[in-house]
């Protein structure tokens, strides 16, 4: 018997893949030195900037003396996320669920979910200057800008985000389950309270942070709809203070010292973004639905 | 998947505290009102077992015509199996005997489908009532993984909605008839899918007799199990046939010849011969069937 001739990989073979791999490196490094850059300067120009005063005392508005920090901004921008996520969570999932336990292939289906894909696209301006039209000019609820509008503008941002990820989370819950329980003789409303949306829910909390994570940061939706204050202030009728607010508004400032403060609320931000995304990660690697 | 975990020695202690507390072994103590109640149960059935009759069923994917005037009796307190090689529709039809075929998109079906004397396909029957009726247990152990053990053989009464039962009574008197009792009355709050393969079709079949059917439907129940839980399974079969009527699909010509009372052969989306076990192995009517049972084709 004549051993079986097993051909060694070539030499071109492995050139090849050498080359392809050393430009898989290099892309894959171009691709991060913009976020390495922005991370740096952040880091370079905001670490300063952290104090106990920073984060304990309200801006003062003062052009030269004390100005104050940014307690306002962080407790107004964490209030309005709240309400944004409150608002945006619950519809962006049930819009999920219809989508995959009951639309399916159907062509109102197909029609929201276009609809969702035309929403994701909309720059975030356009969503702050549709509430400017329809809620602030018109003083709906007694007064022009409040802090719930720019809640409400966040909101409509962070919807399709939800609704997308959530689809793709419930879309993963196993079939076998979803069969299980019908054969058990249930209702299909009580097999999405009861199967589907237990299950799915790691994937779906991560996916909700991630569109909180992205709603935090935008300036645009809350610069036509809240504007800001100095003081802080939890009514959300009013004008609230945001991190992107002041840091829009401090960077404009002739004097250097707020716009150091600029810095300081833009390493608080980026710390806040990260710190939901890092739950956010934590969460999904505790996920059962990607063993 | 870890057949070792089924037939592991167990400490003697272990054992010790189980022979106590299985009147399964030696009937006494605790467990002696919930095996009365079992047997008086079964006697209750075994004195009305249910039928199903199929008529004239035609099942549909869309435009794919895939079950062909099909008409077959599911015998009271019988166990059917029905074999056939792939995509002869034999999984189809026993979809259709609980709904759930018209689960998947573009599934329709047609025809009568009668449990005892009411058509299940009737307009006026509440799907969800067949379904409490018509239990099934899937190719794939199924269990939920959001629950524990126990939970999972109380998830069907939660999702039934049915209020007022005494849970634990009715986990273990599903889990005792299920013959994974004494295999997991210490891990009752463990997640439901870190049990064996095995154990996890156990449990799904406690899962489905917990809420007390009239029929089980079983679709290749053991295809993803080793043979020693095969065995189990198949050894359970012949248990549950004393309380319940039961339909298998099986892959496995060895598995029907050992556990079914009659044995139906589909072909192509049609039924070519239905009859007692022994004959359809032996003397079938049909040579296509005398064909497939002795390994010509399929």
């Amino acid at each position: 018997m004549t051993a079986v001739p097993l051909r060694p990989v070539s030499a071109r073979r492995r050139r090849t893949d050498k080359v392809m791999r050393g430009l898989m490196w290099v892309a894959a490094f171009i691709a991060l030195i913009p976020l390495g850059l922005v991370i740096y300067y952040i880091l370079k120009e905001g670490l300063s900037q952290i104090s106990g005063d920073l984060f304990t005392t309200d801006p003062t508005g003062n052009f030269i003396g004390d100005i104050g920090g940014i307690k306002s901004a962080i407790l107004g921008t964490l209030e309005m996320i709240a309400l944004a996520s409150l608002i945006s969570i619950p519809i962006g999932i049930a819009i999920a669920v219809w989508l995959v336990e009951y639309g399916r292939a159907s062509w109102p289906a197909g029609v929201i979910r276009y609809l969702i894909d035309v929403m994701t696209g909309v720059p975030s301006v356009v969503f702050g200057l549709f509430i400017y039209v329809t809620l602030v000019e018109t003083h709906f609820a007694g007064s022009g800008f409040a802090a719930w509008k720019g809640s409400v503008a966040i909101a409509l941002l962070m919807l399709p985000i939800v609704a997308r990820s959530a689809e793709v989370v419930l879309l993963l819950v196993p079939n076998g389950l979803r069969e299980a329980a019908l054969a058990l003789g249930s209702p299909r409303w009580r097999v999405v309270f009861r199967v589907v949306l237990p299950t799915a829910a790691p994937g779906l909390l991560t996916g909700s942070l991630l569109a909180v994570a992205r709603g935090a940061g935008e300036t645009a939706p809350l610069l036509f709809t809240v504007q800001a204050t100095l003081g802080t202030s939890f009514a959300l009728g009013d004008r609230v203070n945001s991190l992107p607010i002041e840091i829009f508004n401090d960077i404009q400032s002739p004097n250097p010292a707020v716009v150091d403060r600029a810095w300081g609320a833009a390493l608080t931000l980026v710390a806040l973004v990260l710190i939901i995304t890092l739950i956010a990660r934590f969460i999904a690697s505790r996920s059962r639905l990607q063993t | 998947m870890n057949p070792p975990d089924e037939t592991a020695p167990r400490k003697p202690a272990e054992v010790e505290k189980q022979r106590d507390a299985a009147p399964a072994a030696a009937p006494a103590v605790a467990g002696s009102t919930v095996t009365v109640e079992r047997e008086r149960g079964a006697d209750d059935r075994r004195a009305g077992g249910h039928t199903i009759t199929v008529d004239d069923l035609n099942a549909y994917y869309g435009d794919n015509h895939a079950i062909k005037g099909v008409s077959i009796d599911y015998a009271a307190n019988d166990v059917t199996a029905m074999i056939g090689p792939s995509g002869c529709g034999k999984s189809t039809v026993l979809r259709c005997l609980n709904r759930m075929h018209e689960e998947i998109t573009g599934a329709y079906a047609t025809g009568t489908v009668k449990l005892d004397d009411t058509d299940i396909y009737d307009d006026s029957i509440d799907v969800v009532a067949v379904r409490r009726s018509i239990g099934m247990v899937f190719q794939k152990p199924n269990p939920f993984p959001t629950m524990s053990v126990a939970d999972n053989v109380a998830a069907g009464l939660k999702l039934a909605g049915v209020k007022g039962k005494r849970k634990d009574e009715v986990v273990e008197r599903s889990l005792r008839n299920a013959g994974l009792w004494d295999e997991v009355k210490d891990r009752l709050s463990e997640p439901g899918v870190g049990l064996s393969g095995g154990q996890q079709q156990r449990l799904c079949i406690a899962r489905t007799i917990a809420i007390e059917p009239d029929i089980i439907l079983m679709d290749e129940p053991c295809s993803a199990l080793d043979p020693i839980a095969t065995l189990k399974i198949e050894e359970l079969i012949h248990e549950l046939k004393q309380e319940y009527t039961i339909i298998i699909v099986t892959h496995n010509m060895q598995q029907a010849a050992r556990v079914a009372d009659r044995t139906a052969f589909f072909w192509l989306g049609e039924l070519v011969e239905i009859g007692p076990t022994e004959k359809m192995f032996t003397t079938p009517d049909n040579q296509r069937t005398e064909d497939y049972v002795s390994g010509k084709f399929g």
